[in-house]
């Protein structure tokens, strides 16, 4: 009797257990399929990271817009983190004013092509007042032109199963974005800043602005643009200079 | 008085994520320690508080990733605790200051808390943890986007940032005398009272 007992509990839980643990993977799978599993979703802080990705995932699902400022807030200082690339390459192109200078942009999309800056010009695009936080603590308001990124991916037909959006800079740094992000409406490839074009240590001719998360994503000095469906076949595989520098690769905070 | 179950689970796991998010905490601080009030600040602005620390790069990534880990841990953590503490009356029972808990000389049991740490308790749980949070919150550019007047409350991005350090600290010097007082009170005991729950104390009196 008592064994009985015994054994049709441990059958229930065996049951339950099992239930539980496929519950735990359809859940995962719901999750990335709806976006909401980071790259770095493994590892000790994976957990703490997947929860904070898909939780502002969700909160901010509705294109919500970043605090836009005043014109009196624009700071009087700019502050601003390293210095232009050396190599010569883009040395080469900041002596020619950017004239020969080509935007890149390929990967998962119908038509590859490359811009020019007076090509991203002439793209759909706005100016905006926000703030650029340093991962480090300190901040400024300035206001920045540029084309949307939707409109550049407009003109390029991203593919239908295309993920995450990779930019690389002259600097050799690169940085990847999800579609949430990429088609949202504040985010710019900006090439102007405060009125006039985007100066050289801020980023010239062009950087990505994406207000809705810390500095370290807004990549400078742009020079290309990759559509992917993956983060695994570019650099080490975690979707940025940043994650492989041990920074998350969700910046939103 | 006895600790219930519930509170020494989530006294434990709260103790664990506060020293991850104190640690965690200074380390992302040492790459700014500067401090600022309104919505911007940086090396070229005049600061609030230079705070006596050298600055020191390069802690900041493992830093953010324990930093948000605990606080996730941290905060539902918390809700469990708050919310069973209004279901089984545990803030009115144990944390409730009434009249006779601030009498002098003490006429209170030794074993139960008297006025001021029923409400020094009370001002962790209810003042400092919930302004730490939604100071931090403040600070992420993504939930202000959904919420802006949460930055703008705090006076901005910056004081935010300011006032977060301040209950941080405020939390630090309670964990110090909540540890000090413990330790006068009987280290060894007062922890295996918070590990297995304690004698009643009807039989300590005995």
């Amino acid at each position: 009797m008592r064994t009985g007992i015994t054994r049709r509990k441990l059958i229930t839980r065996a049951v339950t257990a099992a239930a539980g643990v496929s519950g735990v993977g359809v859940a995962i799978s719901i999750a990335d399929r709806f976006g909401l599993i980071p790259p770095d979703h493994y590892g000790p802080f994976g957990v703490g990271e997947t929860l904070t990705y898909a939780t502002q995932r969700v909160l901010t699902s509705g294109h919500s817009l970043a605090r836009e400022f005043d014109r009196s807030q624009i700071s009087p200082v700019a502050a601003v983190n390293g210095e232009a690339p050396s190599k010569e390459s883009y040395q080469r192109e900041l002596e020619s004013g950017f004239s020969g200078w080509r935007l890149a942009i390929d990967g998962l999309v119908a038509r590859p092509t490359s811009l020019s800056l007076a090509d991203l010009k002439d793209l759909p695009g706005h100016s905006q007042i926000t703030m650029q936080a340093c991962e480090e603590g300190w901040s400024f308001i300035a206001e920045w032109t540029g084309a949307t990124l939707s409109s550049v991916l407009d003109l390029v037909g991203p593919a239908p199963h295309a993920r995450y959006v990779f930019f690389f800079a002259y600097d050799d740094w690169f940085e990847s974005i999800d579609m949430a992000d990429a088609l949202h409406p504040q985010t710019l490839i900006a090439y102007g800043m405060n009125g006039q074009d985007l100066p050289t240590n801020h980023g010239a001719p062009a950087r990505l602005k994406l207000p809705r998360q810390l500095g370290y994503k807004n990549l400078k000095y742009l020079s290309r643009i990759t559509v992917t469906d993956t983060v695994a076949n570019v650099g080490e595989g975690l979707g940025g200079g940043g994650p492989e520098a041990g920074y998350a690769w969700y910046a939103g905070i | 008085m006895r600790h219930s179950l519930l509170v020494r689970i989530t006294h434990w796991i709260t103790a664990l994520s506060v020293a991850g998010l104190l640690v965690s905490g200074v380390a992302i601080l040492i790459a700014h320690p500067r401090l600022y009030w309104g919505e911007t600040g940086s090396f070229e602005t005049t600061s609030l508080i230079d705070l006596p620390l050298t600055l020191t790069y390069g802690h900041s990534g493992w830093g953010r990733y324990l930093h948000f880990l605990s606080a996730w841990i941290s905060v539902l953590t918390g809700l469990v605790y708050v919310m069973s503490g209004f279901i089984n009356g545990h803030f009115h029972r144990h944390l409730l200051p009434s009249r006779a808990d601030f009498a002098l000389p003490a006429t209170g049991s030794p074993l139960s808390y008297n006025g001021l740490q029923r409400l020094t308790y009370l001002g962790v749980v209810f003042i400092l943890f919930p302004v730490i949070v939604a100071t931090g919150l403040a600070m992420s550019p993504a939930i202000t986007s959904v919420l802006p007047w949460l930055a703008i409350a705090f006076g901005g991005h910056q004081s935010a940032r300011t006032i977060h350090f301040i209950a941080a600290s405020l939390i630090t010097l309670f964990v110090l005398v909540h540890v000090t007082m413990v330790t006068l009170a009987g280290f060894g005991a007062r922890v295996a009272a918070m590990i297995t729950g304690g004698r009643e104390a009807v039989e300590e009196h005995a």
